[in-house]
């Protein structure tokens, strides 16, 4: 119970102690302390970004689904244009087509005729001429009579 | 303690556990004094030696050293330094291992104290506090070992060396020699000096001391009143700490002395001691607690411009 040396030995003890603990023991501890709450606030903030980055491309995914609808849409539009329009250009092509061959068909047809019609003619004259000199031969003489047979052929 | 305590009276009992084992000079004279009191040598003993009883360690002056008090002391302050230390080499940012989470928590705990009382900036503070209350705390914890445990142990080997067993002595908490608890408030003292001169240079602090509160007509009895109040800063810290703890002491050493009756008096006894420590749990984190934030509060006090 007396103060004695003691005081002087606990004295610098005591500073010896806090001089240690200031050196050796608070700062690395207090760093690492530090250190783990800068990483801890860092993944915060990564996962706060994450969340943000994974709505933008859900966003940006949702955007990019609607551009491409259009854009099929579009071109669905478009090959069906397309395809009425071949289709009318068919429809116009087989028309004059037909249209053509028709009036060839005609034009033939008109030139059978023509000929058919000659032929029956050449015939028919020859016919009537056979008849006519049968008949005359009977009765009058050709000659005579050629004007008139000709005048009846042209009425063929 | 029976066995080798028997002859002891009550207040011899009590008297021997609050003896320091104290190491020193005894003069001759001094030892011839005593010699005719009741403790009586066979043969004279002086000069360096341990003192045989608490009136040699009191004649042996300022210049003995209670040997008890350095040991625990260092061994215990030792103790928490190399824990701290051992977690601080092996300390990482990631995750903790059991050692580092317990050093983590003293720590916040600390830091949170120096944060929440201390305004100023000095890296000092929170090693200063942690070391003052690891320090403490462990040393006051040296209470709940039971009181005769140690000491008997202690002189069972020195009875074994050929020493008397009645003549040696050990305290082994720390904080109930005043010594002890001085030299902590002392130092912090000192801080407080040291901190209010630089940083209010040596006319603020005596502007301070002699300025307030009554202005400078009032300058003497400003002086006085503030002058206890800073004197009266050390003297609080220890001795609430010595008081508190040579308190709890004592009553742990009046506990011991029921055993050794009858059934009901050991029984009561153990009932007793049970009770208190639990109790003292309570004392001994709250004193190096107090110790801590009065410690952190002084020196905020001794950083802050206008108090």
């Amino acid at each position: 119970m007396n103060i004695n040396l003691t005081l002087f030995a606990q004295m610098i003890t005591f500073a010896v102690f806090v001089g240690f603990c200031m050196k050796y023991v608070w700062p690395p501890i207090v760093n690492a302390l530090a250190e783990r709450k800068a990483k801890i606030a860092e993944g915060l903030a990564a996962a706060e970004r994450g969340h943000q980055e994974k709505a933008l491309g859900e966003q940006r995914a949702l955007e990019t689904m609607k551009e491409a609808k259009s854009k099929a849409a579009e071109i669905i539009a478009q090959a069906q244009k397309r395809a009425s329009d071949i289709v009318e250009e068919a429809k116009g092509d087989a028309r004059t087509e037909g249209e053509r061959l028709v009036a060839a068909a005609r034009a033939e047809i008109e030139q059978e005729t023509n000929r058919a019609r000659e032929e029956l003619r050449g015939r028919m004259t020859q016919l009537a001429i056979a008849a006519a000199e049968k008949i005359l031969q009977q009765e009058i003489d050709a000659k005579a009579h050629q004007s008139t047979i000709d005048a009846f052929a042209k009425q063929l | 303690m029976a066995a080798t305590e028997e002859t002891l009276t009550s207040s011899q009992y009590i008297q021997h556990h609050l003896t320091n084992l104290t190491f020193g000079w005894l003069p001759k004279d001094a030892a011839l004094e005593l010699e005719h009191g009741e403790h009586a040598a066979e043969h004279l003993s002086w000069g360096l030696k341990f003192a045989a009883n608490a009136d040699e360690a009191a004649a042996m002056g300022f210049w003995a050293l209670n040997v008890d008090t350095v040991f625990f002391s260092v061994v215990l302050g030792m103790l928490a330094l190399w824990f701290f230390r051992s977690v601080a080499e092996r300390v990482t940012a990631g995750v903790p291992g059991a050692a580092q989470n317990f050093a983590e928590w003293v720590i916040d705990f600390v830091e949170e104290n120096v944060r929440g009382s201390f305004n100023g900036k000095n890296p000092m503070v929170a090693p200063l506090a942690l070391t003052i209350f690891a320090w403490v705390f462990l040393m006051n914890l040296m209470d709940l070992v039971p009181v005769d445990l140690i000491p008997y142990l202690f002189t069972q080997l020195f009875a074994t060396l050929g020493a008397d067993p009645h003549h040696v002595y050990l305290k082994v908490v720390p904080t109930t020699d005043p010594n002890a608890t001085f030299a902590m408030a002392l130092v912090v003292f000192f801080l407080v000096l040291y901190y209010s001169v630089k940083m209010k240079g040596v006319g603020g602090f005596l502007g301070e001391l002699t300025l307030q509160p009554f202005g400078k007509w009032g300058l003497p009895a400003n002086l006085v009143l503030e002058g206890i109040s800073l004197i009266s800063k050390p003297i609080s810290l220890a001795l609430r700490l010595f008081g508190n703890m040579y308190a709890g002491e004592m009553i742990f050493i009046l506990i011991a002395l029921l055993y050794g009756g009858s059934l009901v008096l050991n029984l009561t006894g153990g009932v007793l001691q049970f009770v208190w420590a639990v109790f003292h749990i309570l004392i001994i984190t709250l004193q190096a607690f107090i110790f801590m934030v009065l410690t952190i509060v002084y020196l905020d006090m001794a950083h802050q411009e206008h108090h």
